[in-house]
């Protein structure tokens, strides 16, 4: 227990440290960044047309004359006081905003997260049985055609066959135009979220099942498996239970890693499909200039993803009996 | 004595490709000729690479989905196809395997030997199995990681006897042992001998081997070379083929003197006698023979067209 202590210990402050990295490097591709707020978002014409005086009140708004360490230095303070400071589009708390935006992609996220793992899994562990055959051939043609496809392209594909000839699902959006808040059912959630979470499972699935597929192969092909098959085990049980026993080690890690690439996707995806979540947020934050939002959306996302490495590694600790009871012993 | 198993000019072929399209088939095994008879040990022995592990695979019907086998194999008399094999493997034909990564690291040592059988009549044969070998209830609550290394090696004599072996293959089951610790476990392969099984015992350490064995069959780039009784290799002159003297002359006890050169590899074109790079006897006509008979030869067999002739060192 002390030793797993230790290392939850460890790998906490690793995040602290990795957050910090990341805020840092958002910042400073913010500053970089070519766009100018005050263009961008009160436009030039607006502009035009305003007193010194206005433009100078503006100016002090989006902070483009203060000093870059000076900005993230305050920033910084203000963060570890639990102050994530006041996104300037939105003209609310960064916290509310990534709140309710997280609220909105929750659904998504979570179901892609699951469809794709556990698809990618029972996928990965056929063709792995059945390599160099057909079915073989065939499901990991079609996970490197969708691996080498973009996300936002099959997005755009999906929403042109289901929602525009077919007309099956919504066009975009998370609920139904012109329905008032407390008249939308989960029904209706439901059905906007399909072809996102659809768009981002394909992506999934072709990745999850093509790293199974290797692991899979190894595993049949080991000394223990030979062994069992001597043994007069069953091809089924062969690869019930000794191949998912043994794949499934990697499989939490692969599960567990996909999570960034879920909220990775989750980005482009959310803004084909006009979809109100986090990732459409970070968008309009960049786009903007809305620095809190943006350093805000950015570390909480990461902050998700180590998560998922974190419960990843622990329960590989729980899940091996290498791990677990050599930790015991110590 | 009841002949358990008998293999007849048994060969293995493996199907490999090159650059993706051109095909080739390349020989592992070639014409092979074998008897264990029951309570007999019965060892092979061979250089790595000679093809030793494939025999034992062959025999079980576990070889790889890109081989396949020609020649016949009998068990207790009957032909083995692939469907009797599959029937009596773990049953009748056990597999010893050579260390503890024949284990599946992630699942405890009972659940490995019932094969996750519910039946207790299958629960209670391992528990006896295990405690034949001085391995307490407490094994089979393990994992592969937690044994040691000579707690590994009789959970695998164990999951032998699981089963009714009438036929063991015991595949170099003492790697990296001392002398004493492998004529241990050697003295268990006796034991099941005398209880009627017959064993193949493939290892490349002939003085190991015989130690034990009532019969020698020398194994040389996939083929058997010379069979002989064990006691003929007490006195040189009565061994067969060159290449079973040179190895008799390599032992530390008969002078330590190693043969040069190596054997051939499977995809070296195959033309007159395999050994005749190595031979200190090779005539003419060796190099030109191709697939050279075993044959009956005082009270063994050889494959060898000048068998028997006295080896100058």
């Amino acid at each position: 227990m002390k030793h797993r202590l230790q290392f939850t210990g460890k790998k906490l402050i690793r995040m602290a440290l990795l957050l910090l990295g990341v805020s840092i490097v958002t910042f400073l591709l913010m500053c970089a960044s070519p766009l100018d707020p005050l263009q961008t978002n009160v436009g030039q014409v607006a502009l035009g047309s305003m007193s010194p005086e206005q433009v100078e009140r503006l100016e002090a708004y989006w902070g483009t004359e203060t000093p870059a360490v000076q900005r993230y230095l305050g920033w910084l303070g203000d963060v570890l006081h639990g102050d994530m400071g006041t996104s300037l589009l939105y003209r609310q708390p960064v916290l509310t905003v990534i709140g309710q935006r997280l609220a909105g992609s929750v659904l998504l996220l979570t179901a892609a997260w699951v469809f794709s793992g556990v698809l990618g899994l029972i996928l990965g562990v056929t063709v792995g049985v059945f390599r160099g055959r057909w079915p073989d051939r065939l499901i990991r043609g079609y996970c490197l055609l969708i691996s080498s496809t973009p996300t936002f392209w099959l997005a755009i594909l999906l929403l042109l066959i289901f929602s525009v000839w077919l007309g099956w699902f919504p066009i975009g959006l998370s609920v139904p135009v012109g329905v008032a808040a407390d008249a939308v059912t989960f029904g209706d959630r439901l059905r906007h979220a399909v072809l996102p979470a659809l768009t981002l499972s394909i992506t999934g699935v072709a990745n999850i099942a093509l790293h199974t597929r290797e692991k899979m192969i190894d595993v049949l092909e080991s000394d223990y498996i030979l062994f069992a098959r001597a043994r007069g085990e069953s091809e089924a049980s062969v690869v019930l239970r000794h191949g998912l026993r043994n794949v499934s080690l990697p499989a939490i890690t692969l599960q567990f890693a996909s999570v960034s690439e879920i909220i990775g996707g989750s980005v482009l995806v959310e803004q084909v499909f006009s979809y109100p979540g986090l990732g459409q947020a970070a968008v309009t934050a960049g786009l903007g200039s809305d620095l809190p939002l943006l350093l805000g959306i950015t570390v909480v996302t990461s902050a998700i993803v180590f998560a998922g490495n974190l419960i990843a590694d622990l329960l590989y600790g729980a899940a091996d009996p290498r791990i677990r009871r050599g930790a015991a012993r110590e | 004595m009841e002949t358990i198993l008998e293999i007849e000019h048994m060969s293995v072929f493996f199907t490999q490709y090159e650059r993706g399209i051109r095909r080739r088939i390349l020989p592992v095994i070639r014409d092979l000729t074998l008897s264990v008879g029951a309570g007999q040990i019965v060892a092979v022995v061979g250089a790595s690479g000679s093809g030793k592990s494939l025999l034992a695979h062959g025999i079980l019907g576990i070889l790889p989905y890109n081989s396949h086998v020609e020649g016949t194999i009998r068990y207790a008399g009957e032909l083995l196809t692939p469907e009797r094999s599959a029937e009596l493997r773990g049953r009748e034909i056990a597999l010893i395997p050579q260390g503890v990564n024949y284990l599946d690291p992630l699942m405890k040592i009972g659940p490995q030997l019932t094969k996750g059988s519910r039946e207790e009549k299958v629960h209670r044969r391992t528990r006896r199995a295990l405690e034949r070998y001085g391995l307490g209830r407490e094994t089979a609550e393990m994992y592969p990681f937690e044994l040691s290394g000579g707690m590994a090696r009789r959970v695998l004599i164990a999951s032998a006897v699981t089963g009714t072996p009438r036929l063991i293959i015991a595949d170099e089951p003492t790697p990296g042992l001392d002398a004493k610790a492998a004529e241990r476990i050697l003295g268990h392969f006796r034991e099941l001998a005398d209880e009627g099984a017959g064993i193949l015992f493939i290892t490349h350490d002939l003085e190991l081997a015989l130690t034990v064995a009532d019969q020698v069959a020398v194994f040389y780039a996939g083929e058997t070379i010379e069979a002989a009784p064990a006691e003929d290799f007490s006195d040189v002159s009565r061994l067969r083929h060159p290449f079973t003297k040179a190895l008799w002359h390599a032992m530390p006890e008969h002078g330590f003197n190693p043969i040069s050169g190596a054997q051939p590899y499977p995809d070296e074109k195959a033309h007159g006698c395999p050994f005749a790079g190595q031979c200190s006897e090779c005539m003419s006509d060796c190099r030109e023979t191709d697939r050279i008979p075993l044959r009956e030869f005082r009270g063994g067999m050889v494959r060898c067209l000048y068998p028997g002739e006295e080896t100058v060192l």
